[in-house]
């Protein structure tokens, strides 16, 4: 199934424009921070936006990750590996700021 | 569904077809699944670094040792590899064995190239006593980027061996498969990137 779904969708027009994009939004990110023209909450606003659309650009674009190859069951894994990935990692900092805080009063 | 589909089944029986077919998603979903379980290592990795990037114990800053300059080049040599290897997958689906191998040996170019840089900027940062042993900052910072360094060198060596196979073997019921997973492995590595040079490279500067 994936195999043909995955790769009828690539085409050279999509792999240039995933480049391109790809470029555009990583080129913005160190401009801003290398110029320092943005306050410090501006600037981590942009390299966050900055950074998830160009993970979905080459998600979709370089990967052809998409609802349907495999009756959808790739993009259930990558939803299921999110959840876990939010768990962890949110929940390390979660818990280690609030030790963090915790040792300092203490 | 596809033009693969309709090219092979012009000159193969239907019924292999239909086996070679499922067995190729089968393997690249047993793949992306291995994929999946990655970035929960690599998850783990980004929030020990986050974790620990205030631990400096004295030492150096993240703001004082990166040097962006430097890490957009990175970025962009593993970014047009990525996009390189995506030509080579085109080249295999329209059946241009020779231009796979050119995209590929491109790809390793810029791949090796990104590992050369990176091991001068750890060699760089170990030289001025700035090693992994420093601060729990940098040791954290050494395993992270490390171990995405060390995921593109073993697809380095993955290209290589697929390099040898295309030579040998051609472009087989065999050989696809592997340079499908390669693509997804590759195309990973590079958004794992996006989030190295984010929040680790750039964050760190602010």
């Amino acid at each position: 199934m994936s195999a043909s779904s995955t790769n009828a969708h690539g085409s050279v027009k999509s792999y240039v424009t995933g480049l391109v994009l790809s470029l555009i939004l990583t080129i913005i990110p160190f401009a801003v921070v290398m110029s320092g023209a943005l306050s410090v909450l501006a600037t981590v606003v942009v390299v966050v936006v900055t950074a998830v659309l160009q993970i979905l650009v080459q998600l979709g674009m370089f990967m052809h990750m998409n609802t349907k190859a495999d009756e959808g069951w790739n993009m259930m894994s990558f939803v299921f590996t999110l959840t876990i990935l939010v768990l962890v990692v949110g929940g390390s900092l979660w818990i280690m700021q609030h030790l963090h805080l915790n040792m300092m009063i203490g | 569904m596809s033009t693969e589909t309709l090219n092979n089944s012009s000159h193969h029986p239907v019924e292999h077809e239909e086996e070679h077919h499922d067995a190729t998603g089968t393997k690249l979903f047993g793949f992306w699944v291995y994929l999946m379980s990655d970035l929960v290592i690599f998850g783990s990795l980004f929030a020990t670094y986050a974790v620990l990037m205030k631990g400096t114990a004295g030492g150096p800053t993240a703001a004082e040792i990166f040097e962006l300059p430097f890490v957009l080049v990175e970025t962009f040599l593993l970014l047009f590899s990525s996009f390189t290897f995506g030509m080579g997958v085109l080249a295999m689906n329209a059946e241009r064995l020779g231009q796979v191998k050119a995209w590929l040996a491109i790809t390793f170019l810029l791949g090796a190239a990104f590992v050369g840089m990176e091991i001068y900027e750890f060699q760089h940062l170990i030289h001025e006593g700035f090693g992994p042993d420093r601060s729990a900052f940098l040791s954290s910072f050494f395993t992270l980027v490390g171990t995405h360094g060390l995921h593109v060198t073993f697809g380095l060596i993955w290209i290589l061996v697929m390099l040898v196979q295309l030579s040998t073997k051609g472009l087989t019921a065999m050989t696809r498969p592997r340079i499908l997973c390669l693509s997804l492995f590759w195309h990973f590595l590079d958004i794992v990137w996006i989030c190295v040079f984010s929040f680790v490279y750039l964050m760190g500067v602010l």
